[in-house]
C-alpha cells in the first residue's frame, strides 16, 4: 500500500504554468505539424501518426487496466465503434459534395461523437461485467469485443449511411499530424489530471484493493464504471483517427489481436504509468517498422517473430514493465522514502 | 531525470531516422511497383500475375529496357488482404518512389491501392480487377487508374446469357459479402438473368467462412438447376466439395475469380463452367508465342492471370516509352492514350473510362484442364 | 424436407461440437490445474493440423491408402503437439508460475504469437492456405446414407467421445487422476501432501495437446491447413469450456457439444439467410450470458470469494 499514500506530488509545475505550457503546446502544434509533414517521407508521416493514435489507444486503456486495474480485452471493440461512427458520417458528408471546407468539422465534431458512442458502448460492457474480476473479466471484455466487430462485419447499412462492414468502409484522408496530435494532447492531458486528481486516488484504491476500498466509502461501481467510460471514449476518438488518417477501415482490424497489441503497450509501458505506457505505445509502434526495412532475404515476417519473442522474454525478465508504476522523472529513492507529514 | 535524459536521446535518434528522404533515384533505372497476392487466401492470383509480369519484365530488358536504361520491379505482398495493400502502396508510391504502379488482380484491393495512387498522382494500371468501381465511383473517372481487361457489367451479363443459353430456368447464387468482385458480378448476373430465369436461391458468406454447409443444404432444399458462385477460387475450392457432401449434385458455374491451378486440380468441379478472360488455346500468333515462353519458363501452361500480368507489364512499358520520360503525369497520359496494343491477351485499347473492351471465354473443366466451351466478343 | 434440414443440421452440430470438445479439454484441465487461459492453445492445434498435413503428404507420396494415412497422420501430429505442449509449460510457463496471474496471460499470448508467426514463414509452412491429399479428402468425405454423414464426421464424434471417456478414467480412477483432482483443487496444499505438481501439470498440457492435435487434423482435412486456423477455433473451444464449467471434463464435451450445436442450428436453420453471419456472434453471446448467470459454467462448482 506504500504506493497509494506516499505517491510523489505530481505536481510538476503549478496549475497556471501548466495550463500555460498546454496552450502553448497547441498553439505551435499546428505550425510544427505542417513543417514536419512537409520535411518528411510521407511514409515517415504515417508512422508518426501511428504512434500518435497508438498513444490514444494505450493511454485510454492504461485507465482501465493500469489505473483501475479491471483487465479489459475488448479495447479494440471501442475503437471500432469511433471509427465507423467517425468514417460513415465522413463518407456521408463526401459522398453529398460537402467534405470539401469542412474537414474541420469532422474532426472537431465528429470525433467525439464517435467517442460518445464508444462511451455508451463502455456503458453497456461496464455495467454487467461489474461483479466479474480477473480472468472473468478479461474474457467478457474480448466477448463484447467480439460481438462489436461481428455486428459491424454483418451491417451494410444504417439508413442512408454506408456501413459496408465485413467489405471495409474507404474514408477520405482528411486526418494530419495536426489533428492527430492534438487529441493525442487532449486525451493524455485528461487522463493524466484524471488519475493526479481525487478522482485518481479513488480509481487507484479499486485496483489495490476493491473490498477494502468499498470499506472505506470508496464508490467502486462508480470508478469502475466511470473508467471504462472515459477509456471507451478516447479508444472512439482513436479510431476515428484512424479511419480519417489510414484510407481503409476492416472490421478485422478491430479483433482481439489489436486488443491485445494495446495490452502489451500497457503492460509493457508499466501498468499505472502514464508516461510509461506513452513510451511503450512509442516503441511498439516504431520498433516494428524499423524492423521491416531490415528486408534481408524477405524475411519481413521474422519481425512479427521477434516482436512475440521480444513479448516472452520481456515477461521473464522484466514483468513490471519498462517504468513499473513510476512515471518517468519519479527515480527509486522517491518511491521508497516516506514522505513527511502534510503531504505536498 | 536519467530517464528523461535517455528518452530525449531515443528522440532525437528515432527523429534522425526518420528524416532520410526516400532512397536517392538511381537515375540509371525505371523503377515500377507491383503489388499483389503472393501469400495469403489468394495467393495463385498475385503468384501468377507475378509470374506473367517477371517473363514481360524480362524480355523488355533483354530488348534494351526503357528510354536507355533497366527497367527494375519492386514487387510487395500484399498477404491477400487490402489494409496491407494500402500499406504497401503507400509505400511503394512514396518510400520508393515508383513512376508506375501495377496491381492488384482482386478488386478490394485494386480499390484501395487505388486511392493511395489517387492521393498520391502515380498511375496505377490493374491487370485483371474486373469491378467496375476500380476505375469509375460515383460516376467520376479516377484519373490515375487504369485497367487491361473487362469489367464486371460486361462479364455478369455474359454468365447470365450463358446461364440461358444453357437451358437452364431455376438457378440459385452464392455470394461473397466481404469482396466488392463478388457483389458486383452478383448484382450483374441477376440482372441479365433474371430476364429469362428465376434465381431459386440466394444465400451469402463471409470470406473467412470455412463451412457452408448451412447455405448449401438451403439452396438444395429449392433444387435449382445450376447455382451460380461469383467467388474467388479458394472459397469455391470448399464450397464444391462440400455441395457433394450435401447431396447437391447440380452444375456449378462462376466467373475469372475461378481461374487458379488449384481449381482444375479440383475433382468436385470436373465438368463445371467459368468466365475468363483468355484460353491457353486461343490460336492468335502474340498469345501462342506467349505460351511457348511462359512454358519455357516457367513449365507449366499459363494462365488468364499470367497472361494479363504479362500484358500489364508490356502495356505499362509501352505508355512510358510513349511519354518519353519517367515522369508519373505523363505516363498517366500516355496510358489513357492506349491504343490497339497487341496483347497476348487480345487486343488492348483503353477507353474513356479506363477500361478496356476485351473478349470473354467460357471455360469448362474437362480432365483436369481447361478447355474452351465458348467465346463471347465484346459489346 | 425440412426435418431433413434440420436432422442434418443436427449431425453438423454435433460433429463441429465434437472437435470444439476435443480443444475445450486442453483450456479445461489447464485452467483447473493452474488457473492459466492458455492462448496458445488454439496454436498447439494448427501445429497438429501442419504436421499431420505434411506426414500425410509424405505418406501418400509413398503411396498410403486413406485410413493409413489418418492413422499414421493423426498419432505424428499428436506426438508433435505433446512434445510442443511440453516444452511451451517447461519453458514459458514454469518460470512465471508464483507471478501475477496477468503476467502469465501476456505471456501465452506471447507464445500464440510466435507460434502463429513462425510458422507463416516460407520455410516452415506459409501464409497460403494448403490442403490434405485428395485422395484422403475423397476418400473420407464422402457422404454415405441419408442424412450425408461423412466417415470423418463419424470418426470425430467417436474419437471425442472415445478420448473424454478415456480422460476420465483417468481421472477417476488412476492415480494420477487422484492427484490432478487434488492439484486442481488446492495447489499448495497438493504440493505439501507430497504430490509432484510439476508432473501433474505436464501431463495436463501433454495430454490436452495431443486432443488438440487430433482435432486439428480432422478439422484440416475438413476444411483446410493455414496457420492462423487457430485462432477462431480456439477461442469458440475456449468457450465452450466456460460454458461447461471451467474445470470440470465432462463440462468441457457438453460444453462443446452444445455449442456446435447452437451455432450450427442458428446458421442453417433459424437465422434467415442474410442474418447467417451473426450466428459467429452467437458463442460471444453465450460467453458473456454464462459469465453474467452462472460464471462457473453449467456443471461447474460455485465457489465462495474469501475476502
Amino acid at each position: 500500500m506504500t504506493e497509494l499514500s506516499d505517491r510523489p506530488s505530481s505536481r510538476v509545475l503549478p496549475a497556471w504554468a501548466a495550463n500555460f505550457v498546454i496552450v502553448l503546446v497547441i498553439g505551435t502544434l499546428w505550425p510544427v505539424a505542417r513543417l514536419t509533414a512537409s520535411q518528411l517521407n510521407p511514409y515517415v508521416v504515417q508512422v508518426i501518426l501511428l504512434i500518435g493514435i497508438n498513444i490514444v489507444m494505450a493511454t485510454s486503456l492504461n485507465l482501465i487496466n493500469g489505473i483501475t486495474g479491471q483487465f479489459s480485452l475488448g479495447h479494440a471493440g471501442f475503437a471500432a465503434v469511433g471509427a465507423y461512427v467517425t468514417g460513415v458520417l465522413v463518407n456521408y458528408l463526401a459522398a453529398h459534395d460537402q467534405l470539401a471546407g469542412h474537414e474541420w468539422l469532422a474532426m472537431i465534431v465528429f470525433l467525439p461523437l464517435g467517442g460518445i458512442i464508444a462511451a455508451a458502448m463502455g456503458l453497456v460492457v461496464g455495467i454487467p461485467t461489474l461483479r466479474l474480476t480477473g480472468d472473468y473479466l478479461a474474457i467478457a471484455t474480448l466477448g463484447f469485443g467480439e460481438i462489436i466487430r461481428i455486428v459491424i462485419t454483418n451491417t451494410n447499412r444504417i439508413g442512408p449511411l454506408e456501413v459496408r462492414g465485413s467489405q471495409g468502409l474507404r474514408v477520405p484522408v482528411i486526418s494530419n499530424l495536426f489533428w492527430t496530435y492534438l487529441w493525442v494532447i487532449i486525451c493524455v492531458v485528461c487522463v493524466w489530471r484524471l488519475v493526479h486528481s481525487i478522482k485518481g486516488k479513488a480509481f487507484l484504491a479499486v485496483r489495490e484493493d476493491e473490498i477494502a476500498a468499498a470499506a472505506m466509502g470508496v464508490n467502486t461501481t462508480f470508478y469502475k464504471v466511470l473508467a471504462f467510460v472515459i477509456g471507451a471514449f478516447f479508444a472512439g476518438v482513436g479510431g476515428g483517427l484512424q479511419a480519417t488518417g489510414f484510407f481503409l477501415i476492416d472490421p478485422k482490424g478491430f479483433g482481439f489481436m489489436q486488443s491485445f497489441l494495446y495490452v502489451v503497450m500497457v503492460v509493457l509501458g508499466g501498468s499505472g504509468s502514464v508516461t510509461g505506457v506513452i513510451l511503450a505505445a512509442i516503441v511498439l509502434t516504431w520498433l516494428p517498422e524499423q524492423l521491416r526495412s531490415l528486408k534481408s532475404l524477405h524475411v519481413e515476417d521474422l519481425r512479427m517473430v521477434t516482436f512475440s519473442l521480444l513479448l516472452i522474454v520481456m515477461m521473464l525478465v522484466r514483468p513490471e514493465g519498462l517504468l513499473g508504476r513510476r512515471e518517468l522523472w519519479w527515480t527509486r529513492r522517491r518511491l521508497a522514502a516516506p514522505s513527511p507529514a502534510g503531504n505536498p | 531525470m536519467r530517464n528523461v535524459l535517455m528518452t530525449l536521446l531515443a528522440a532525437a535518434l528515432f527523429i534522425a531516422v526518420g528524416c532520410k528522404q526516400q532512397s536517392s533515384e538511381n537515375s540509371n533505372e525505371i523503377l515500377i511497383g507491383e503489388y499483389g497476392s503472393l501469400t495469403g487466401q489468394t495467393a495463385t492470383f498475385g503468384q501468377a500475375s507475378h509470374d506473367g509480369l517477371e517473363l514481360a519484365l524480362e524480355q523488355l530488358n533483354n530488348a534494351g529496357g526503357l528510354l536507355g536504361k533497366k527497367i527494375r520491379v519492386i514487387t510487395e505482398d500484399d498477404a491477400s488482404d487490402a489494409t496491407q495493400a494500402v500499406n504497401v502502396v503507400q509505400k511503394l508510391v512514396n518510400s520508393d518512389g515508383v513512376v508506375g504502379v501495377i496491381g492488384e488482380v482482386a478488386s478490394k484491393r485494386s480499390l484501395a491501392g487505388g486511392g493511395i495512387c489517387e492521393q498520391y498522382h502515380c498511375p496505377m494500371l490493374s491487370p485483371s480487377s474486373t469491378n467496375p468501381d476500380v476505375t469509375v465511383e460515383n460516376g467520376k473517372v479516377k484519373k490515375y487508374v487504369f485497367r487491361i481487361c473487362f469489367i464486371d457489367t460486361f462479364q455478369g451479363s455474359i454468365d447470365g446469357k450463358f446461364a440461358s443459353q444453357q437451358g437452364w430456368k431455376n438457378v440459385a447464387m452464392m455470394t461473397n459479402v466481404d469482396e466488392d468482385y463478388s457483389k458486383g458480378l452478383a448484382q450483374s448476373f441477376k440482372q441479365e438473368f433474371s430476364k429469362s430465369g428465376k434465381l431459386a436461391a440466394e444465400e451469402s458468406y463471409g470470406g473467412d467462412t470455412q463451412d457452408f454447409k448451412a447455405q448449401l443444404s438451403r439452396i438444395k432444399q429449392q433444387s435449382p438447376e445450376a447455382v451460380y458462385v461469383p467467388g474467388y477460387y479458394n472459397e469455391v475450392g470448399l464450397i464444391l466439395p462440400q455441395a457433394k457432401q450435401v447431396g447437391l449434385n447440380v452444375p456449378f458455374f462462376g466467373g475469372d475469380g475461378w481461374d487458379s491451378p488449384l481449381t482444375l486440380k479440383l475433382p468436385d468441379a470436373q465438368g463445371d463452367f467459368y468466365s475468363d478472360h483468355y484460353s491457353p488455346d486461343d490460336k492468335s500468333p502474340e498469345s501462342q508465342e506467349f505460351v511457348r515462353l511462359f512454358q519455357a519458363k516457367f513449365h507449366r501452361t499459363p494462365d488468364a492471370m499470367a497472361v494479363l500480368g504479362y500484358d500489364a507489364m508490356r502495356v505499362m512499358a509501352d505508355a512510358i516509352r510513349r511519354a518519353g520520360k519517367a515522369d508519373r503525369d505523363a505516363i498517366t497520359e500516355a496510358l489513357a492514350r492506349t491504343k490497339d496494343f497487341p496483347g497476348a491477351s487480345g487486343k488492348i485499347t483503353i477507353d474513356k473510362d479506363h477500361n478496356a473492351h476485351k473478349p470473354i471465354v467460357i471455360l469448362q473443366l474437362k480432365n483436369f484442364d481447361a478447355t474452351l466451351f465458348k467465346t463471347f466478343q465484346p459489346e | 424436407m425440412i426435418l431433413h434440414n434440420l436432422a442434418q443440421q443436427l449431425i453438423y452440430g454435433l460433429s463441429v461440437g465434437a472437435t470444439y470438445a476435443l480443444i475445450a479439454l486442453g483450456y479445461t484441465m489447464v485452467y483447473g490445474t493452474l488457473r492459466l487461459i492458455n492462448f496458445a492453445h488454439g496454436d498447439v492445434y494448427m501445429v497438429g493440423a501442419v504436421v499431420g498435413f505434411y506426414v500425410a503428404s509424405w505418406v501418400t507420396r509413398s503411396g498410403g491408402a486413406a485410413w493409413i494415412t489418418l492413422t499414421v497422420a493423426l498419432l505424428a501430429a499428436m506426438a508433435a503437439c505433446a512434445v510442443l505442449g511440453y516444452c511451451i509449460e517447461r519453458f514459458a510457463y514454469r518460470p512465471l508460475r508464483n507471478r501475477p496471474r496477468l503476467v502469465l496471460l501476456i505471456t501465452a499470448i506471447g507464445v500464440s504469437l510466435l507460434l502463429e508467426n513462425t510458422f507463416q514463414l516460407p520455410a516452415v509452412f506459409g501464409a497460403t492456405p494448403r490442403y490434405y491429399p485428395q485422395r484422403m479428402i475423397s476418400s473420407l468425405l464422402a457422404p454415405f446414407g441419408v442424412l450425408g454423414l461423412t466417415r470423418l464426421d463419424l470418426l470425430s464424434l467417436v474419437l471425442s467421445l472415445a478420448l473424454v471417456g478415456f480422460i476420465t478414467w483417468i481421472i477417476l480412477r488412476t492415480r494420477t487422476g487422484l492427484a490432478l483432482r487434488a492439484v486442481s483443487f488446492r495447489f499448495d496444499t497438493a504440493t505439501l501432501m507430497g504430490i509432484n505438481t510439476d508432473r501433474i501439470i505436464s501431463f495436463t498440457f501433454v495430454f490436452g495437446s495431443a486432443l488438440a492435435a487430433v482435432a486439428g487434423v480432422l478439422n484440416a482435412i475438413r476444411y483446410q491447413v493455414d496457420p492462423l486456423m487457430g485462432i477462431m477455433w480456439g477461442l469458440k473451444a475456449f468457450i465452450a469450456a466456460v460454458l461447461g464449467g471451467i474445470g470440470s471434463i465432462t463440462g468441457a464435451l457438453l460444453g462443446g457439444l452444445l455449442l456446435g450445436m447452437v451455432e450450427t442450428l442458428l446458421r442453417g436453420v433459424f437465422l434467415p439467410a442474410s442474418y447467417s453471419g451473426y450466428a459467429d456472434a452467437a458463442a460471444f453471446v453465450i460467453l458473456i450470458l454464462i459469465l453474467l448467470i452462472k460464471p462457473t459454467g453449467l456443471l461447474g462448482q460455485s465457489t465462495a470469494q474469501k475476502v
